[in-house]
């Protein structure tokens, strides 16, 4: 048992997982009746198959709040639908490299492969990307609106910086 | 009665969005008769103070282009979405944050550091980065504030109407114009272009084979684009299956790609994320190697999917931690 | 929250629902404060706790509340959809709302078992609640389609569970296609000399039910053929068996044995696979007396013409009805199914991997498989056990968990071993009267008559020694040494290791998957453990079924298990495919995905993108369709459409996105 399960001070990172029904979202359950204790820190969402996540759906997690996004889905070969696992995979592989231009760091972004049997698994990843994402520190995105105090911020870049909501 | 009252205004833009409106040739003059324009820095003499003088709401409708990245064009827009019933986005950049909207990937030390001090350009041993203010023996002189980040209109004041494209068709800008002034005004909020995908006006449909993969990342300048054959099975990054319609395909007719200046639909909230969702879905691969060479293969990801939406993007700027670090460093 | 009230038929009267699951949720969940919680969220009219929402008065507050149109959706938050989804659509049905106004947060499975620290636990549970609330605001009533079912099974593997099954079925009136790999069916059971621990013989129980399936009218019986294609679903499964030539017609050949008399080898030659490769076969046999059905087989890999073109072939010339084709090609056969039971067996383990055994290595070391052939008065000697320079063995070591409760090897009890390690060790001193040590690590002997079985042996003078054997070896100490195999081991009931000399050594092999399980599990769309073992959908609650609806498990192929257990799986699977027979039609999930044609564009990108063909282009309107009798329901072709006009039920881009801002903004 890691220390990242029972971790309750300092910084909480919120983490947003999508699970495939067939594989991931059942090694949860695995987990669970298992009772493998685990960092409280991922929220799954459901969708049958990983080939159904958009990558809007991934920025959407980020953008209301997520400090990591991870995507779980049946191994290469295994997919319920035959591919969908191919087609996150291509989508994953693109958008990570735009999330890395974005800034985004590589720690916050990640699929892993999980099998229906693979409870021990999930503990596993889901540990580690919380310790990750904890030496990461939160993301704090830009908000898109501008306060409505904008116009008064000239200054040093440091300001504008705060403006963002960087520092919260 | 009146005649209603147009202010045009440009911001971060590159003046084809005035351009655009001058093209509408003698459709102006109609326009110019029809209404009163008040406000026109591209052509007219009328100064800020002007606008300032006039009541709040008695412009009809101020067409804004451009994106907004300083505190000058903040301020202009403020005041002219005061002084306006109506305020339309014209154009990709006030509509999605456009082209100059592609600075959000850097910040804006990074940026002025690259422009004033380090570009082959610069004289060497140049130290002179612009301030906002600066006191010279003849007083004080005061520049706008540059943003460390662009915005596209719409997320620093309220926005009416849009109309996308990069500059807008002249046929949708004339419909939009005549609607508006017949009193006709759409679902506020709504995008003036058709809601559906280039690919149905475009006159390569037919071509387009069913099984549409992508096996290599093609750019025009090194390769000769096929001009009777679907674009985007041709291996070029077409993103007409992501772009609205409603400019005639014009990109298409002389044989380039569709680059998505009129937006994504209304279906879709960000536009590079689903361009990136349909196109990576295409990629003939399904091991991580051979999917990572064929999208080495593609130039500048996010200048190619976010070339006209980074600002109105979900993710918006690229990060940087509140450190000040920045995990980018403007590469 | 984004919702426009017009969307939604006016505006959205959620009821949550608390599960406490006994204390299963409620002891590391604080139910009171995620109640009030949830009372606060959007549109939520009612929220409710109560200790067993899957209980009938749990049901009924839901069904109560709607009746009272205090609500129009229902939000549970309790244990796994994946294990009561079903239980609160049918909930939320009955009390007149549509089925699908339903979302359910799993706060057992996902949060309560799972989180150590209670206030952690309870954010967690808030989360989820406030996400189900905000994705079920957006929840459309939705329609099932019923597709029928088709009422013939195919049955793969033609051991004891796959017979069982079978026969179980079409006495049940129901037409089975039972597929075995090999040339005959029978599998381990019919290499069996007993069982335990009654002593039946085993052949003598087996070969009359596979008599009876090989005259069953209503058993197609394909041996020596393999499944190589399923497509379809529940209901309706397209499978596509390939045929193997066994170069001798199965109608014409009436198993005289004259052709395998007649064949140019005059003596077998080759290792029989039946005999575990302890006698020999010709090119041209049939594996066993019993052999169902009982039609020869050429072995092409050793029959002459095969490997040289120059046999003159007087095996076909012996054939008196003509059943020996050397021309026969193999054969694609398809059929329609509704359901499959997939009773593929097990594979014994390698001996020779556990190298300090001496397999392989040292002669009179058998694994217990051999052991079963040799002891069998049907098998290689006659059901003499001897050495290799023809003597009786005097003392035999019987060693338990090769191959099991092994981290090197296979960390898990293999459940039959202990159990046919004493029926061996009974039969071999009946058979020789030698001493005989069973040297195991621990007694399992679980079962009706198991534990007297083992009371019996102690009783017959077999020696028990308690501890996992090291190593065998012939390296001799001293002069009482020599000549024997060396069993060296730690008894750790006296504490002491101890080197015990036989002659004669049994490895009691464990129970692996079969090697090429991944390969059908990926045929057939079901799951696997680490191990290799078919996973079940539930482990206690649905045995038999796997994730895949219509598709079940019988036998070893889902874990060690011996015979009584493998025909009571059968027959529950057999059961299981009789009552989806029965019930004539199957509800689908209406979560298939669907093109809102007003806004398709025809640009192509779904067409290849979907793996089922279930996406057309319809050329003179230029769009795609979705055919939702194909559509699975995997939502791929959704997240692939540029211009969002195609849209997936059950999981809209709406509802996944008001699924992330829930998860995200109340805590």
């Amino acid at each position: 048992m890691s220390d990242t399960a029972h971790k309750t001070d300092g910084f909480q990172p919120r983490i947003v997982a999508f699970f495939c029904n067939w594989c991931t979202y059942t090694a949860a359950d695995l987990a669970g009746t298992a009772r493998m204790t685990y960092a409280p820190n991922v929220r799954v969402v459901r969708v049958m198959c990983s080939g159904r996540l958009d990558p809007q759906f991934i920025m959407e997690a980020f953008r209301n709040g997520a400090d990591g996004v991870l995507i779980g889905g049946c191994h290469p070969g295994d997919c319920h639908y035959q591919a969908g696992n191919y087609k996150a995979l291509r989508r994953y592989i693109l958008l990570k490299r735009v999330m890395k231009e974005m800034g985004i760091e590589e720690g916050r972004f990640r699929l892993e492969w999980i099998a229906a049997s693979e409870g021990d698994k999930v503990q596993r990843v889901i540990n580690e990307m919380t310790e990750t994402i904890r030496k990461l520190g939160p993301l704090h995105l830009e908000p898109v609106n501008i306060p409505a105090t904008a116009h008064v911020q000239v200054g040093t870049d440091k300001a504008a910086v705060a403006a963002r909501g960087g520092v919260s | 009665m009146s005649k209603p009252k147009v202010a045009f205004y440009w911001c971060a833009s590159c003046g084809g969005c005035e351009e655009a409106v001058v093209d509408l040739n003698e459709d102006i003059l109609g326009v110019v008769q029809a209404v009163d324009i008040v406000f026109w820095p591209v052509a007219l003499d009328f100064k800020r103070q002007d606008v300032e003088a006039m009541d709040d709401g008695s412009i009809t409708v101020s067409f804004i282009n451009g994106a907004i990245r300083s505190s000058e064009q903040y301020e202009m827009v403020e005041l002219l979405r005061r002084k306006s019933k109506i305020v339309i986005a014209f154009g990709s950049c006030a509509h999605l944050g456009g082209i100059p909207g592609l600075a959000n990937t850097f910040d804006r030390a990074a940026m002025l550091k690259e422009a004033y001090l380090e570009s082959p350009s610069v004289t060497s041993g140049n130290t002179t980065i612009p301030q906002t203010e600066i006191t010279v023996p003849e007083g004080k002189l005061t520049l706008p504030e540059l943003w460390d980040t662009v915005k596209s209109l719409d997320q620093t004041i309220k926005v009416d109407y849009y109309l996308p494209g990069c500059p807008p068709p002249a046929n949708l800008i004339k419909e939009a114009v005549t609607t508006i002034l017949e009193g006709r005004l759409p679902e506020p909020g709504t995008i003036l272009a058709p809601d559906i995908a280039l690919c149905e006006d475009c006159p390569r449909r037919e071509t387009k084979p069913d099984k549409l993969i992508i096996e290599q990342f093609k750019r025009p300048s090194q390769y000769i684009i096929d001009p009777d054959q679907c674009i985007l099975a041709q291996g070029f990054l077409c993103l007409g299956s992501v772009t609205r319609k409603g400019c005639g395909a014009v990109c298409i007719e002389g044989n380039m790609p569709c680059t998505g200046c009129m937006g994504p639909t209304s279906r879709v909230k960000d536009f590079g994320a689903k361009a990136m969702s349909a196109i990576a879905s295409l990629i003939d691969a399904d091991d991580e190697e051979k999917i990572t060479k064929i999208i080495d293969g593609m130039a500048d990801p996010v200048g190619t999917f976010y070339r006209y939406s980074l600002p109105a993007s979900i993710i918006h700027r690229s990060y940087q931690k509140p450190d000040g670090g920045g995990a980018h460093n403007g590469a | 929250m984004s919702v426009p009230e017009n969307r939604t038929n006016g505006t959205p009267k959620i009821g949550v629902y608390i599960c406490h699951c006994g204390i299963n949720i409620a002891n590391k969940v604080n139910i009171k404060e995620t109640v009030d919680f949830a009372a606060k969220l959007p549109y939520v009219t009612v929220a409710k706790e109560y200790k067993f929402m899957c209980s009938d008065p749990g049901q009924e507050l839901i069904q109560q509340d709607i009746r009272a149109g205090l609500i129009d959706r229902v939000v549970v938050a309790s244990c796994s959809p994946l294990m009561h989804e079903a239980t609160f659509r049918n909930a939320t049905g009955e009390g007149g709302a549509n089925p699908f106004m339903f979302q359910m947060a799993n706060i057992r499975e996902h949060v309560s078992w799972v989180t150590f620290d209670k206030d952690a636990a309870t954010v967690k549970a808030k989360a989820l609640i406030a996400a189900a609330v905000h994705r079920v605001s957006l929840h459309r009533p939705l329609e099932q389609t019923r597709v029928p079912v088709h009422p013939d099974v195919l049955v793969v593997g033609g051991g004891i569970a796959g017979i069982h099954a079978s026969l179980t079925l079409a006495n049940a009136g129901k037409k089975v296609y039972l597929v075995e790999r090999e040339p005959t069916i029978g599998g381990h059971m019919a290499k069996f000399d007993k069982t335990f621990p009654t002593l039946d013989c085993s052949a003598c129980i087996l070969t009359p039910k596979m008599s009876a399936v090989r005259a069953h009218p209503n058993i197609t019986l394909w041996t020596y053929s393999e499944v190589v294609g399923v497509e379809g679903f529940v209901g309706n499964f397209k499978v596509k068996v390939r045929r193997k030539p066994r170069y001798v017609d199965e109608d014409l050949c009436v198993g005289c044995l004259e052709c395998i008399e007649a064949c140019i080898f005059k003596k077998g030659k080759f290792p029989d696979e039946f005999n575990q490769g302890l006698s020999q076969r010709k090119p041209i046999y049939i594996p066993f007396p019993q052999a169902t059905p009982l039609v020869a087989v050429i072995d092409p890999e050793t029959c002459a013409h095969f490997k040289t073109g120059k046999c003159k072939k007087p095996c076909a010339d012996a054939c008196q009805p003509g059943a020996v084709k050397f021309d026969q090609t193999e054969e694609i056969k398809e059929v329609a199914v509704g359901s499959v039971i997939l009773a593929t067996g097990f594979k014994a383990f390698d001996a020779a991997r556990v190298g300090r055994y001496g397999y392989g290595k040292y002669p009179n070391i058998y694994t217990s498989l051999e052991i079963e052939r040799l002891v069998n008065a049907a098998g290689p000697t006659g059901g003499e056990l001897k050495m290799a320079d023809g003597r009786k063995p005097k003392s035999v070591g019987i060693v338990h968990c090769v191959g099991s409760r092994d981290n090197n090897t296979n960390a898990y009890c293999s459940r039959v071993c202990c159990m046919y390690s004493l029926k061996l060790a009974h039969l071999i001193k009946e058979r020789t009267e030698a001493e005989v040590y069973n040297f195991y690590i621990d007694m399992r002997t679980p079962g009706k008559g198991y534990e007297e079985f083992y009371e019996r042996l102690l009783k017959e003078n077999v020696h028990f020694i308690r501890g996992r054997v090291a190593e065998i070896n012939d390296w001799a100490m001293i002069d009482e040494e020599k000549g024997h195999l060396i069993i060296r081991v730690e008894d750790t009931l006296i504490g002491r290791v101890r080197r015990v000399p036989v002659d004669m050594v049994v490895l009691s092999v464990g129970l692996e998957a079969q090697p090429d399980a991944d390969a059908v599990r990926r045929l057939f769309n079901i799951s696997c453990s680490h191990e290799g073992w078919f996973l079940e959908r539930h482990p206690k609650l649905a045995p038999v079924s796997t994730f895949t609806e219509g598709i079940f498990l019988a036998g070893a192929c889902q874990g060690p298990k011996d015979i009584p257990d493998c025909v009571a799986q059968a027959g529950a699977a057999a059961a299981e495919a009789l009552a989806l027979i029965d019930k004539g039609s199957v509800e689908l999930e209406p979560n298939t995905a669907f093109v809102n044609e007003e806004v398709c564009a025809g640009c192509h990108t779904c067409l290849n993108v979907c793996p089922y063909g279930a996406i057309s282009y319809i050329k003179e309107i230029n769009k795609a369709r979705v055919n939702g009798a194909l559509c699975k329901g995997c939502g791929t072709c959704v997240a692939a459409c540029p211009s969002g006009a195609l849209q997936q039920n059950l999981f809209t881009d709406e509802q996944i996105m008001n699924e992330i801002k829930g998860v995200m903004n109340h805590v």
